[in-house]
């Protein structure tokens, strides 16, 4: 049996062996995170495994025991994105919001380990985020809160 | 102007920050069928047995369909105004494959994983045919791709792998060039490009209650989808519901009716709801790309440096269909003739079959090739005769008051319409952008041991929606707590069109944007609108909205000035007001309802304009060019528009900002490529490189001041415009770092060391 924390809950996994984390959560419908590449390459599927930002769709539930998993639904409902939310408002720093949930997962990432990161430390959280409609410049400038 | 032109933020933002489930595959999926297509290995060849029986077997399949299960019809995928001038040469599924990636077959089944091993069993033999895959080898060979077609009036001809044709001609190009004190010619090409939107192509199907054909799609043409649809499955329309809930960008691939009508046969087939996602590798090769052109320009110059006849020749290659085939090569043509008053030109563009993947929309259509070809040749031509490129284009550009001849000569498909340039700011735009790169300051630049800085310009220019054939419609309606309901046909698509919309109502209806609550688009719910594609949704559907706004306003001032029983009284601020006595808009609108002269305060309006004003742009690229390596580093863009009046300023220099990389792209790192058998071989994302945030230079977007007559409060369209310029500037940049002239895109690092001669 897996055991892992998701957001609020304990979970016990017994579903199939070869499942991603990123097919498992849209299917128990946390639709922040997005199917974009299965490369491991966009970061729309990002989510937080321990802290560290990974890319759902590489990771096997199977691979998860023991591990604590948040995705942005629960960073939202903590109140941990309000700023940053704000800030990509304020800042025009979405477009079509589909990449959105991964960049602040990133970005919550790094201000869990430095509060005042520069620019060129935002630009590689988000390195691992790919966006077709902002050319990162109103992403970049709206984390710098 | 309180609302537009201000600071305003996104309608739908707070949603999208947070997460919610907006998009189209967000919605809990009980018993719907999950579908996998079966592609072509083969990149030309008749399909001589196909044997579904195993597939059909395994348990959890719930239905496989080939083109047995179809009557033969032939449509055209691209989602155009109707009659849509692409050629009709697509079949649902065709025992005929014509690249590697053509559908074959549908597999239905109850999870991914079951219908990804059906595929497996499915059991089909091919008679191979030879392929072309080089597009000067397509017309009049002897292989061809679409044989049996003969009485398609939008094919131009089929026999000769002709998908489709333009020629125009303006005045004497012949003897013009022959007078011509100067006489400068160039070939200029550009490759299969993706768009590479981050959400892939989603579809799901289901029939509600009633039995109607719910369509819940990733697209940009919601109308379109429902009429095609319901023409391919000859299924009433009126029985079909097309939602386009968020989209995860567009860029024109979703321009295209792409699997909507796969996934509503198996739903009509089966009674089940059912599911198509095209994953990240199908994007590349079976979804959609940018035309590739090879482009021929010849420019005539009398002594003065004014241009005396430009001869503009396009060989595009479609790929196996002629989705866009016509209209993209059009929007070349119109758009390259659009920015310098030529006395004389002549147009002479073939659209021909290969057996390539199949290319479509992208952002600019047509118009990005063609000005790397012009803002190239131009860039030489003030090299060669030694002469300011300032002054070389300034001398050129067409005038406020011009007529643009190619306007009336090209339309889309037909004759046009004719046009007068009303604004320009193209030398605003060319000034502003010189300053901000600091061109002048030639001594600030790198030139010393292997890595050469340079710098280069690009002028160029696009349209306001398409003229006389983009027509959208708006409904407003009012409730009580003077909010109003705006539901429009316009597909925003991460454009951030349902926030210009309610900008441009607010500031007619004297509210602020919160009041406007704006739903896009439902073909069951909002009125009809071509859909957005061609910058026509600020224009084109700003105009309904700012109509129907109108009309609305109207009634609320009639309303207030029966319920104040005075016919003098005006609307300001919110009210209607007589001076001593006001009603407020709640008041009037709760009156209307349930009190006193009882109606619902409503208005629609069409829109459709025959003008379709050219933004222009002016773009600079400073790039460093490693000399042993042949590595182009771009360090800087400049991008300064004229669009007219500005909606909402973040947003448009968003636009900017996001086409800048995608252009940037096609320059340097993203092309497909493709191996001797015709498959695409970079179909994902670390092999096809598109920027991150790592890689991008500096960018400055900003936009010169106009107000166009034609548009809603003066606007022209911004969202394809700033993606013409990057290309052509990074090239011109380059040849100004280091003297290596390319006129073939992708400019890799391998092209430069062979221009350099160091390989």
């Amino acid at each position: 049996m897996i055991r892992f924390r998701l957001n609020e809950l304990e979970i016990e996994y017994t579903g199939h062996p070869g499942l991603t984390l990123m097919e498992y959560l849209r299917s128990i419908e946390l639709f922040s995170v997005k199917y974009g590449c299965d490369t491991g390459s966009c970061g729309s599927c990002s989510v937080l495994v321990d802290n560290n930002v990974y890319n759902s769709c590489m990771i096997l539930v199977e691979s998860l025991h023991g591990k604590l998993i948040e995705t942005l639904e629960y960073l939202d409902k903590k109140g941990e994105i309000d700023e940053l939310k704000e800030s990509f408002l304020d800042k025009g720093a979405i477009q079509c919001g589909y990449c959105s949930p991964g960049m602040l997962i990133s970005l919550v990432a790094l201000f869990r380990i430095n509060n005042q990161p520069d620019e060129s430390e935002i630009r590689d959280t988000l390195a691992g985020n790919l966006c077709r409609c902002t050319g990162y410049v109103k992403p970049v400038e709206a984390a710098q809160l | 102007m309180k609302v537009v032109g201000k600071k305003t933020q996104r309608v739908d933002g707070k949603a999208l920050a947070s997460g919610k489930p907006v998009f189209a595959d967000d919605i809990p999926k009980k018993d719907f069928l999950y579908l996998k297509l079966l592609y072509s290995p083969i990149a030309h060849g008749k399909i001589k047995n196909i044997d579904i029986s195993k597939a059909l077997a395994l348990e959890g399949v719930a239905a496989v369909l080939t083109h047995k299960d179809f009557k033969p019809h032939y449509y055209t995928t691209a989602g155009q105004g109707y009659p849509e001038p692409s050629p009709r040469d697509t079949m649902i599924f065709n025992p005929v494959v014509r690249f590697v990636g053509d559908k074959v077959a549908v597999i239905a089944a109850e999870s991914i994983e079951i219908a990804k091993k059906a595929l497996e069993l499915i059991e089909v033999d091919y008679t191979e045919y030879p392929a072309i895959f080089d597009p000067e080898k397509s017309k009049d060979n002897e292989v061809v791709l679409h044989p049996e077609i003969k009485n398609d009036p939008f094919l131009f001809d089929a026999q000769r792998n002709l998908a489709s044709r333009i020629t125009a001609e303006y005045g004497d190009p012949e003897n013009a060039f022959d007078s011509s004190k100067y006489v400068f010619e160039g070939e200029y090409s550009t490759p299969y490009a993706q768009q590479a939107h981050i959400e892939p192509h989603i579809t799901l199907t289901w029939l509600d209650e009633h039995e109607r054909l719910i369509i819940r799609t990733a697209t940009q043409v919601p109308f379109h989808v429902r009429r095609i649809v319901g023409e391919v499955l000859d299924f009433p329309i009126s029985r079909i519901r097309v939602i386009k809930p968020r989209i995860g960008g567009g860029f024109g691939s979703k321009q295209e009716i792409l699997n909507e009508e796969i996934c509503a046969a198996v739903t009509l087939k089966t009674g089940r709801p059912s599911r198509i996602e095209l994953t990240r590798k199908e994007e590349f090769f079976a979804a959609r790309s940018r035309h590739p052109q090879k482009v021929r320009i010849k420019m005539g110059f009398d002594e003065k440096l004014k241009i005396t006849a430009i001869d503009l020749n396009i060989l595009e290659n479609s790929g196996a269909y002629g989705s866009h085939a016509l209209t993209v090569m059009s929007v070349t043509s119109q758009k390259v003739l659009s920015l310098y008053k030529a006395p004389n030109f002549r147009v002479h563009a073939d659209a021909v079959y290969t057996n390539l993947p199949i290319a479509g929309a992208y952002r600019g259509y047509g118009a990005p090739q063609g000005f790397f070809a012009l803002e190239c040749l131009m860039d030489e031509i003030a090299i060669k005769l030694q002469v300011d490129p300032f002054e070389l284009r300034i001398k050129n550009f067409f005038k406020e008051g011009d007529e643009i001849p190619i306007a009336s000569i090209l339309g889309e498909g037909r004759e046009g319409f004719k046009m007068i340039l009303h604004t320009t700011g193209i030398k605003e735009c060319l000034h502003r952008g010189k300053e901000l790169m600091g061109w002048d300051d030639e001594k600030k630049r790198l030139n010393q041991g292997e890595i050469k800085q340079g710098v280069g310009l690009a002028a160029v220019c696009q349209g306001s929606g398409i003229p006389g054939i983009d027509m959208a419609a708006a409904f407003i309606k009012m409730n009580e707590d003077a909010s109003f309901n705006l539901m429009v046909g316009a597909a925003d698509i991460g454009t951030g069109s349902d926030t210009a919309l309610a900008q441009i109502a607010a500031e007619v209806l004297e509210v602020s944007v919160d009041k406007i609550i704006v739903y896009s688009s439902d073909t069951d719910l909002t009125p009809f609108d071509t859909g957005a594609y061609a910058s026509s949704t600020v224009f084109v559907s700003g105009g309904a909205v700012k109509k129907a706004a109108e009309k609305l306003r109207l009634q609320i001032l009639d309303q207030g000035q029966k319920l104040l029983d005075d016919p003098n009284a005006i609307l300001e601020k919110g009210k209607v007001t007589t001076g001593k006595k006001s009603l407020s808009y709640e008041e009037i609108c709760t009156k209307s309802f349930y009190t006193e002269f009882q109606m619902q305060p409503m208005a629609t309006a069409s829109h459709l304009s025959y003008d379709s004003p050219p933004p222009f742009n002016a773009t600079f690229a400073d790039v460093s060019v490693d000399t042993e390596t042949g590595i182009v580093t771009v360090n800087k863009i400049v991008s300064v528009s004229d669009c007219g009046q500005i909606i909402n300023p973040k947003m448009a220099e968003g636009q900017a900002e996001g086409a800048i990389p995608q252009s940037i792209g096609m320059a340097l790192s993203e092309y497909m490529i493709f191996d001797k058998k015709g498959r695409a071989i970079n179909t994902d994302f670390d092999s096809y490189h598109i920027y991150t945030a790592i890689d991008m230079p500096e960018i400055v977007a900003e936009f010169v001041h106009t107000s166009d007559p034609t548009g809603p409060f003066g606007a022209k369209a911004v969202a394809e415009i700033p993606i013409n310029g990057p290309a052509p500037a990074i090239a011109n940049a380059i040849y100004n770092a280091c003297g290596v002239r390319i006129r073939e895109l992708p400019i890799t690092p391998e092209k430069i060391l062979r221009g350099l001669g160091k390989i």
